[in-house]
């Protein structure tokens, strides 16, 4: 196509657009509304996928090992507690940290906060880089670390006592922390985290009067940092080869089952689909009652000397400026609306999801109205003459 | 006036309808000469609007030949016909004339931009025509903005802009009351002389004959009668207006 035809196109969509605004504005208003919508779900998805899944993301490891025919699910796992050290003798593994999962409830507040309480080894894969203060001394140390989150919405400060309450048996038993350090992105299982040392860890876990009598931990998973990070088939077999009873897998399936995320996450996505899908439909639907609006007005355009890809062109343009112009206002509004929300809504604008978004919602302009492009493209200009 | 612009030499055109062969133009002759203002004209059905449809390259012929400034539209594909009818051909329509989102200038310049001769002159010229054609003061307005007899103006100065060989009118004056009629088929009758373009006008209405140099009627797709002693198409033009 020349390029006069290209101006000419751009020319028409332009005139078209300028001088029927309101009516093209309602469409980019309905598109606007249609992109908030898919951006809010892709923010929401990325908010809960983060809460599910983010301490586990965020490991300093590149395997997990799992208690044998436990299915990579990390609360069916209950590991022997030397199997982090039998781990780390294997040829290949920088390090292994044990880790330990439980929630608990911090009561020392004027609402309690429902945290997951996690045991974990200092230094070792599985304790999380410390952003603030220091990380907590082994051994029994009644100290904490926490997830920046948690500080921010209790006012918890580094220095703090802060205490727990656990069901041990019958009995509701309070412990008291000391917060020595904070930790940054550390969400698992939609709650904030709290890191203490692993005999701690058990010493102040919910257990059942069978386990109150055992002073031994038992780690959930074992965290394993490779030396060479790219050999994770190799290494897998290597280990279920040297340590018995166990399972290993890489951290994106251990993150697909922690229950209910491959769930979630398939939900969320199909409202995206579907409000997608919508959005086509709406589109197409408006621009194929305008194409049929206008079959004798393309007709008078290719009878005068239009080429056919001319007029397609411009119904192509068109389509993309008003598909930009509803993406662009919806993004602004998303991003104002975003400004409104309360921290409590799981909602995180992740660059790569929401570029995703925006390209898909750029492409349902023109995928919407491929119909009524077609059929421009195929008007007779004999419509000009009442003819054909 | 020696020029022949458009030439049609025994053409047919038939329509397959329910298995019967309908002919809707019947070995069909004629010539128009750069200057001459040809009507064609006819009752319903009679062919008119198909042989239009032919002459304008919208529509192919079963046999026979058109020719308009010497080139054979046998012998085009399709991209060359849509070239032809962008360089050769002038149109008017009955309705929907106009692009309804430009204004009226705009109108008549999308000739000229289509036609890759946009400039500074040939906008003076635009202006200069609608001017003539008593639109100065439209030359902003939007189609729906402007009267039937105004819009048919701005399709004429549409049709004349780019100096094409030939111009073809479709009932252009259907949708317009007597007065806004005939001014609208006189003005174009004068341009046409005055710029020596070959003109075909279609219409059923013969009262508009009187500013034509030639009629050809037309009755179940064959051309019956062609008049071109200007007494005898003044008659028949009067005949029509008692």
């Amino acid at each position: 196509m020349s390029m006069k035809n290209i101006f000419l196109a751009t020319y028409l969509a332009l005139k078209e657009v300028i001088r029927n605004r309101g009516r093209f504005f309602l469409v980019a208003l309905v598109i606007a509304l249609i992109t908030l919508l898919v951006l809010f779900i892709a923010a929401l998805g990325e908010g809960l996928a983060n809460g599910n899944r983010q301490y586990v993301a965020n490991l300093d490891a590149q395997l997990v090992v799992f208690l044998e025919k436990s299915d990579y699910i990390i609360s069916s796992s209950r590991l022997d507690t030397n199997t982090a050290r039998a781990i780390r003798r294997v040829e290949g593994v920088e390090d292994a940290g044990a880790i330990y999962t439980s929630s608990t409830e911090i009561v020392s507040l004027d609402e309690p906060l429902k945290v997951s309480m996690l045991g974990a080894e200092p230094g070792r894969p599985g304790m999380p880089p410390i952003l603030e203060g220091r990380e907590f001394r082994s051994g029994e140390a009644r100290e904490a670390v926490i997830d920046r989150n948690v500080a921010l919405r209790s006012g918890i400060q580094i220095g703090d006592l802060i205490q727990i309450r656990s069901t041990q048996g019958t009995t509701d038993e309070f412990f008291d922390l000391k917060v020595v350090g904070l930790v940054e992105g550390q969400s698992y299982f939609f709650q904030p985290t709290i890191f203490v040392p692993a005999a701690t860890w058990e010493k102040v876990r919910p257990q059942s009067e069978s386990e109150l009598n055992s002073d031994t931990p038992y780690p959930n998973i074992v965290a394993v940092k490779l030396s060479d990070p790219t050999q994770i088939e190799d290494m897998k077999a290597r280990l279920l080869e040297r340590v018995p009873n166990i399972e290993v897998t890489d951290i994106q399936t251990t993150i697909n089952n922690i229950p209910g995320y491959s769930a979630q996450q398939g939900t969320v996505q199909a409202q995206g689909f579907f409000t997608l899908l919508i959005g086509i439909l709406v589109i197409g639907g408006f621009f194929q009652i305008q194409i049929l609006q206008k079959v004798p007005q393309i007709g008078v355009l290719k009878a005068i000397g239009s080429s056919n890809g001319m007029v397609g062109l411009s119904a192509v343009i068109q389509i993309i400026i008003v598909t930009a112009l509803g993406v662009g206002i919806g993004g602004g509004l998303t991003y104002l609306f975003s400004l409104g929300f309360p921290p409590t809504i799981p909602l995180v604008f992740n660059g790569t999801r929401s570029l995703v978004a925006v390209l898909l919602l750029l492409a349902i302009g023109p995928a919407g109205g491929m119909v009524s492009i077609i059929y421009a493209v195929r008007i007779e200009p004999l419509k000009a003459l009442r003819l054909g | 006036m020696n020029t022949i612009a458009l030439e049609v030499r025994d053409l047919v055109k038939t329509f397959s309808l329910d298995g019967a062969t309908i002919t809707a133009v019947d070995h069909v002759s004629f010539q128009v000469k750069a200057g001459e203002f040809v009507a064609l004209v006819g009752p319903s059905g009679s062919g008119k609007t198909t042989l239009l449809s032919i002459l304008a390259a919208l529509l192919s012929p079963t046999s026979g030949q058109v020719l308009i400034d010497g080139q054979d539209l046998a012998k085009m594909n399709e991209k060359q016909r849509v070239k032809l009818r962008r360089e050769k051909i002038g149109f008017t329509f009955q309705s929907n004339n106009l692009i309804p989102f430009l204004s009226a200038r705009e109108n008549v310049e999308y000739m000229l931009r289509l036609n890759g001769v946009m400039n500074r002159a040939n906008r003076l010229r635009s202006d200069e025509l609608l001017a003539r054609l008593g639109l100065a003061d439209r030359l902003h307005n939007l189609p729906a903005q402007m009267s039937g007899g105004q819009q048919q103006r701005v399709a004429i100065a549409r049709a004349l802009i780019h100096n094409p060989a030939v111009v073809l009118a479709d009932e252009p004056t259907a949708s317009l009351d007597t007065e806004r009629a005939f001014q609208v088929v006189e003005t174009f009758a004068h341009l046409i002389h005055e710029n020596e373009r070959a003109g075909v006008i279609v219409t059923h209405d013969l009262r508009m004959c009187q500013y034509v140099d030639r009629v050809l009627q037309m009755r179940d797709g064959k051309l019956v009668r062609v008049v071109e002693d200007r007494n005898e198409i003044l008659k028949l033009a009067g005949a029509a207006v008692h």
